[in-house]
């Protein structure tokens, strides 16, 4: 749609494809991956990873200012049979073995947490229900850290909801057993002054299957690091993204994806509208073709909708192959302007301006939402997309 | 009876930073039940008339009226002229990512008859009149135009026309890139609505081809942005024999 037919000032569609024998991606953040924050110089904003992110709207997550609450969010974990949930101490083994954090507030929310939640699916589990992990904000500041663990061959599904008001640094670890298959979908749809920054740590086992929903609508400043990396070959990752970016909001994803096993693939699509003065998104596509991930296939795609002057996109696709032995690695970005060609085709059926406006956004989102493959979620969310185009269009 | 009366109309576009004047003075009066063939060589201003009267925004009027049974046509915005009954057929219809083919009709159909089409007797609507156009039902699940062939693209412009049943028709090259049975399948759709009698139909074409399928009441040549001669059928025999030539060199824009 509209493939940048106009591109808005600001929006950088600098797409990379680097063949080179040291990380740029690794090297391009300031500091190495570590679980403590003192190895992480308070950012000033200029750092590669920092520099789209508006830092004084981080309410002091990223300098060391922000003190827990201890009223900061309340969890409440729904689980279906043959699941268990279990609240752990910082020094549980299980903790940290999905990735290490790669910046400073992620590392403060591993440095700061007290507890910790465990959820386990033993193996060969297949549930028919999902896993529902309410996060639900009260007002103050929080650290946390979630882990879903799947066995071998079992099989889940887990919605994450948060709502409400808080300041929230927290990451999720998602560890997948040999041949196991978990579904995510994360909901952020915080109230209007919320922050919530974190990493999700992917680790896919032999052959198992990872798809993660990650959905953004709300919040003053949202920014996640969804992470993906292999335990072993013939795992597949599907990283799906849609965000709903309005005035004065502040929704930033940062992916990567770690082809470090051979065999292996992924597969990263996001969608963004916009709307209203100062909405800002920012969607960085990071994949890491390592020299020893023969057979590797990976195709990442980031597509935004600007519905209105004043709101700007960052897009940065970026590949990084070490070695020629792959099937496949490609990566799109396109941002466009609402396409007045569609508009009018529906408006000369009949159909008036708002509705026809509506109806793109909503077939805009709706082939991702597709993609989910759980019907009550699948409906949730078009209905939630409805409303925020019911408020706004 | 529902009568499209187009007078002394002017029409500019905007191109390299200039006004162009595209239309310079057409009179054209099409009433319910009448088809009229609207013929002209390549860049004559046929295809601009056709998105002037549905409300392009591409195009700028600095004169002349339309009127759809004396309501002034010009006035009113792109969704308002479909639902005041005027439909135009594309020559290259849009894609609509993530948008269905069944949930855009049945969409349309609301907006234009002004109420929901009961769902049984809308299901059974379109899936015969998907059937007399020889269309796939999985067809109804994809999205609107994507990765339609140019026929397909084509069957379902017909297939709008027929469940819209519009009181002007306006058919833009819908024979341009059809082989003979698509061509056939699509004429067949526009002579059933044809022969309710309750549409008027401005065809418009580069060729003659169509003519055998649909035969029209009257025939204009277009040429320089007017209708420079009006005759009825035989008047494309003439054109079929002759060509444009006649046209084009006296004076109109070349193509």
């Amino acid at each position: 749609m509209a493939e940048a037919q106009s591109i808005p000032v600001g929006s950088t569609t600098a797409g990379a494809v680097a063949v080179a024998a040291e990380s740029t991606v690794a090297t391009r953040m300031s500091a190495p991956p570590s679980f403590d924050v003192a190895d992480f110089p308070v950012p000033h904003g200029r750092e590669e990873e920092w520099r789209f992110t508006p830092l004084e709207r981080l309410r002091g997550l990223h300098d060391g200012t922000a003190i827990a609450t201890g009223d900061g969010v309340k969890v409440a974990i729904g689980t279906p049979e043959g699941v268990t949930v279990e609240t752990v101490g910082r020094d549980d083994a299980r903790l940290g073995k999905a990735g290490t954090p790669v910046d400073r507030v992620a590392a403060q929310a591993y440095s700061s947490f007290e507890k910790a939640s465990v959820v386990t699916v033993p193996k060969e589990t297949v549930l028919t229900e999902p896993i529902r992990i309410v996060v639900h904000g009260e007002g103050g500041v929080a650290y946390g850290h979630q882990v879903v663990e799947l066995g071998a061959f079992a099989e889940a599904v887990v919605v994450i909801d948060h709502t409400g008001d808080a300041v929230l640094a927290a990451n999720v670890d998602y560890i997948l057993g040999d041949g196991a298959k978990l579904t995510v979908v994360s909901v952020q749809d915080w109230d209007d002054k919320a922050v919530h920054v974190g990493q999700h740590n992917a680790l896919i086992g032999r052959d198992a299957t990872f798809k993660s929903f990650v959905v953004t609508f709300g919040g003053d400043l949202v920014r996640l690091h969804p992470r993906v990396a292999y335990a072993g070959p013939g795992g597949e990752a599907e990283l799906f993204g849609l965000y709903f970016t309005d005035a004065g909001q502040h929704q930033e994803h940062r992916l990567l994806v770690d082809h470090n096993v051979p065999h292996c693939k992924s597969n990263a699509i996001y969608k963004g509208a916009l709307q209203g003065e100062g909405a800002h998104a920012v969607w960085i596509g990071d994949v890491l073709i390592e020299a020893t991930a023969e057979g590797t296939d990976t195709y990442e795609m980031n597509r935004n909708l600007v519905l209105t002057d004043g709101a700007r996109v960052d897009s940065v696709p970026n590949l990084e192959i070490e070695t020629g032995e792959i099937v496949g690695a490609g990566h799109a970005s396109a941002t466009g302007r609402f396409d007045d060609e569609q508009l009018f085709y529906l408006m000369a059926r009949g159909i008036p301006a708002d509705d026809a406006r509506r109806l793109v956004v909503r077939g805009f989102f709706a082939e991702l939402v597709q993609q989910i493959g759980v019907a009550d979620i699948q409906e949730r969310l078009l209905e939630k997309i409805d409303a925020e185009l019911e408020a706004s269009v | 009876m529902a009568t499209l009366e187009i007078h002394d109309l002017h029409v500019t576009v905007e191109a390299d930073n200039a006004t162009k004047e595209i239309l310079k003075g057409v009179d054209l009066t099409v009433k319910q039940g009448e088809t009229h063939a609207i013929m002209g060589p390549n860049g004559s201003g046929k295809s601009t008339l056709a998105y002037s009267l549905a409300g392009h925004p591409k195009y700028t009027i600095t004169g002349g009226t339309v009127t759809l049974d004396g309501e002034d046509v010009l006035e009113m915005s792109v969704d308002e002229r479909a639902r005041a009954g005027l439909f135009l057929a594309m020559q290259y219809p849009v894609e609509v990512p993530g948008v269905s083919v069944s949930n855009f009709l049945r969409t349309s159909a609301t907006a234009i008859r002004g109420e929901a089409p009961k769902l049984r007797t809308w299901v059974k609507e379109v899936k015969e009149t998907m059937e007399r156009l020889s269309m796939d039902p999985a067809f109804a699940e994809r999205n609107v135009n994507e990765g339609f062939s140019g026929g397909e693209k084509k069957r379902h412009e017909i297939l709008q026309l027929e469940l819209l049943k519009p009181k002007i028709a306006i058919l833009d090259e819908t024979d341009s890139g059809l082989d003979v049975d698509a061509l056939r399948v699509v004429s067949e759709g526009v002579n059933r609505v044809r022969e309710t009698g309750e549409v008027g139909t401005l065809l418009i074409t580069h060729y003659t081809r169509i003519l055998r399928y649909i035969k029209p009441d009257f025939v204009h040549v277009f040429s320089g942005g007017r209708i420079v001669e009006s005759g009825g059928a035989e008047l494309a025999d003439k054109l079929e024999n002759e060509g444009y030539e006649a046209y084009t060199t006296k004076g109109g824009v070349s193509a």
